[in-house]
């Protein structure tokens, strides 16, 4: 399987990444190098082989459902961009 | 005397003998980086920028620190542009452990590749660490900052996290020990993500002695991290013995093939000898998947790595470029912010968990990932451990590799395999090429084993004695 460059700009889209045509054009080569590499994986017959979720012979961690310690909001938004009050502020979203 | 030389474990005997305090260690230490660091640059600040005055800095034996454990008060930005400035607010777990077995931690942060992402630690921000050995060589990576600094006596001993060989393969470049521990044995709480079921952090030191106390500190479970395990630690300062009579050593025929550098081999087999003689029983084993490792790591860490670098959204923390829009702002700062590598593997995992691409690339993956387990699984019924070389080669020239990723990924062929199968596995110095560059013996074993590994890297450290060979810079 190959990647085109059309896959790419809609893969860098939803990565939420911009790319310049230099970017674009040099990523999309490396890419397909590294995929045609990666594809050696296809040879291999996977039927009947369970994928690994957890390396581990481990089962769900839950804990109760109570009120714990957290952040105080002044350590949270210590290293906020931008901020206002106790809230992030991000641009506006609602036209 | 130099202070710096010694390890935490001389030094830790030196404090309690009232001979030194941890001042003079410290204060040794700061000449020592004021000197060496400008050639060196194992270190990616001069200044403690944020907390000028770390009073809680001064106890125990310092450890220096790879740029992405968070540390309260001191920068943490994992060599990425992306978190220029960021202040911890809070320690990550293994921070917390080392201050309260009495120790400090060095404020100064350790260089690394942008969030782990490279094998060289060329794809930092803050540029390239040299190899103390030769400075014209990379370090390894991508905890090459931590290696060169233990290397250069620029560290008494450091924490690197190791992905798909980010602490064995850069200790085996830089003439040190360095030890992965078992998936779930040290927390990560605190690590910033690059792919969450391989991510260790683990000790980079001058011995296998200080490998063992730095373990003792780290490990244990943490109700904060929730792959971490509930099983007991070890006092892993007991296996530290001089006896290896009777231990099963597998060598796997795969990993000693075409792309294995002569004089890396010469060494290993020597090593090899050295421990047959010591009593240890050796037969040639089988990992048949070996070959599909690199491939299966590249598609998981990626997949995962794109998933926990969404996080960097321009919102809570890091740089900002601010755009009309939101998604535009997300775009712009994500460009900027990261490094070619970066962006490479963010864009490779995000392909590889596409609508569309899924059940080729991730599901196949990690169907694979199970063979690869296997194959450890079924050696492991026989043997206590398996050896092999830590790298295929001695650290490479400094911009050798820069321009060819795929070339670059597969000097982790030796590595990777250890991640993807949750094993522990541990890299000790086992000679020299004849340009005067380490070479680095791998030794692995079965889950939750370290004991094994320390033993093995012990007898054989005591009866070589290649770790008391020292640079001069």
């Amino acid at each position: 399987m190959s990647i085109d460059k059309k896959t790419v700009e809609n893969v860098a889209h939803l990565a939420r990444i911009n790319l310049d045509k230099k970017e674009l054009d040099k990523i999309s080569g490396q890419l397909e190098h590294i995929l045609s590499f990666i594809d050696k994986l296809s040879s291999l017959n996977t039927d009947n082989i369970a994928p690994t979720s957890h390396i581990l012979p481990i089962s769900n961690v839950l804990r109760k459902d109570e009120l714990r310690k957290s952040l105080p909001i002044a350590k949270t938004l210590m290293n906020a961009p931008a901020k206002q009050g106790n809230f992030f502020v991000v641009p506006k979203i609602i036209e | 005397m130099e202070l710096s030389r010694l390890t935490a474990h001389e030094l830790l005997e030196k404090i309690r003998n009232k001979e030194i305090t941890s001042e003079q260690i410290h204060s040794d230490l700061n000449k020592k980086i004021e000197e060496l660091d400008p050639k060196v640059k194992a270190y990616v600040r001069t200044s403690h920028t944020l907390n000028p005055e770390p009073s809680v800095n001064l106890k125990g034996i310092p450890v220096s620190i790879k740029d992405n454990i968070c540390t309260e008060g001191y920068h943490t930005e994992c060599c990425s542009k992306i978190l220029a400035g960021f202040n911890p607010p809070y320690n990550a777990t293994v921070i917390n452990r080392i201050i309260a077995s009495g120790n400090s931690f060095l404020g100064l942060k350790c260089n690394m590749d942008e969030f782990a992402f490279g094998s060289s630690t060329e794809n930092s921000c803050f540029g390239p660490t040299h190899n103390p050995w030769n400075l014209e060589c990379v370090p390894g990576g991508s905890s090459g900052g931590s290696a060169a600094a233990v290397a250069a006596d620029e560290a008494i001993w450091a924490l690197g996290t190791d992905t798909g060989g980010s602490i064995r393969q850069p200790a085996s470049f830089c003439g040190v020990v360095g030890l992965k521990p078992t998936y779930g044995r040290v927390s990560r709480f605190g690590l910033i993500a690059f792919a969450s079921s391989l991510d260790q952090i683990g000790p980079l030191t001058k011995d296998v002695r200080d490998a063992a106390l730095l373990m003792n500190i780290i490990s244990g479970y943490d109700a904060n991290d929730s792959t971490s395990v509930n099983t007991p630690v070890p006092d892993y300062t007991k296996d530290l013995i001089n006896d290896i009579k009777g231990m099963r050593v597998g060598i796997p025929k795969e990993y000693f093939v075409k792309g294995l550098d002569p004089e890396v081999k010469a060494a290993v087999e020597e090593a090899i000898s050295k421990l047959k003689s010591l009593g240890a029983q050796f037969k040639e084993v089988s990992l048949p998947h070996t070959e599909y490792a690199v491939p299966v790591y590249y598609i998981i860490a990626t997949a995962e790595a794109s998933s926990n670098l969404a996080r960097f959204d321009a919102v809570q923390y890091g740089l900002r470029e601010d755009q009309k829009s939101l998604i535009d702002m997300y775009k712009k700062t994500r460009q900027l912010g990261f490094g070619d590598e970066a962006k490479r593997r963010i864009l490779l995992g995000t392909f590889a968990l596409s609508h569309g691409y899924y059940d080729a690339y991730y599901l196949r993956a990690q169907k694979v990932r199970t063979l690869i387990k296997q194959d450890f699984d079924n050696v492991f019924k026989d043997f206590d451990c398996i050896i092999t070389p830590t790298s295929p080669t001695p650290a490479f020239k400094i911009g050798e590799k820069t321009d060819d990723p795929l070339k670059m990924y597969l000097s982790d062929i030796y590595t990777i395999s250890v991640n993807l199968a949750g094993i522990p596995a541990i890299s000790v110095p086992c000679g020299f090429t004849k340009k005067g560059l380490p070479v680095g013996l791998q030794i692995l074993s079965q889950h939750f084993n370290e004991g094994a590994l320390l033993r093995l890297a012990y007898t054989y450290e005591q009866n070589t004695g290649w770790h008391k060979i020292k640079l001069k810079l």
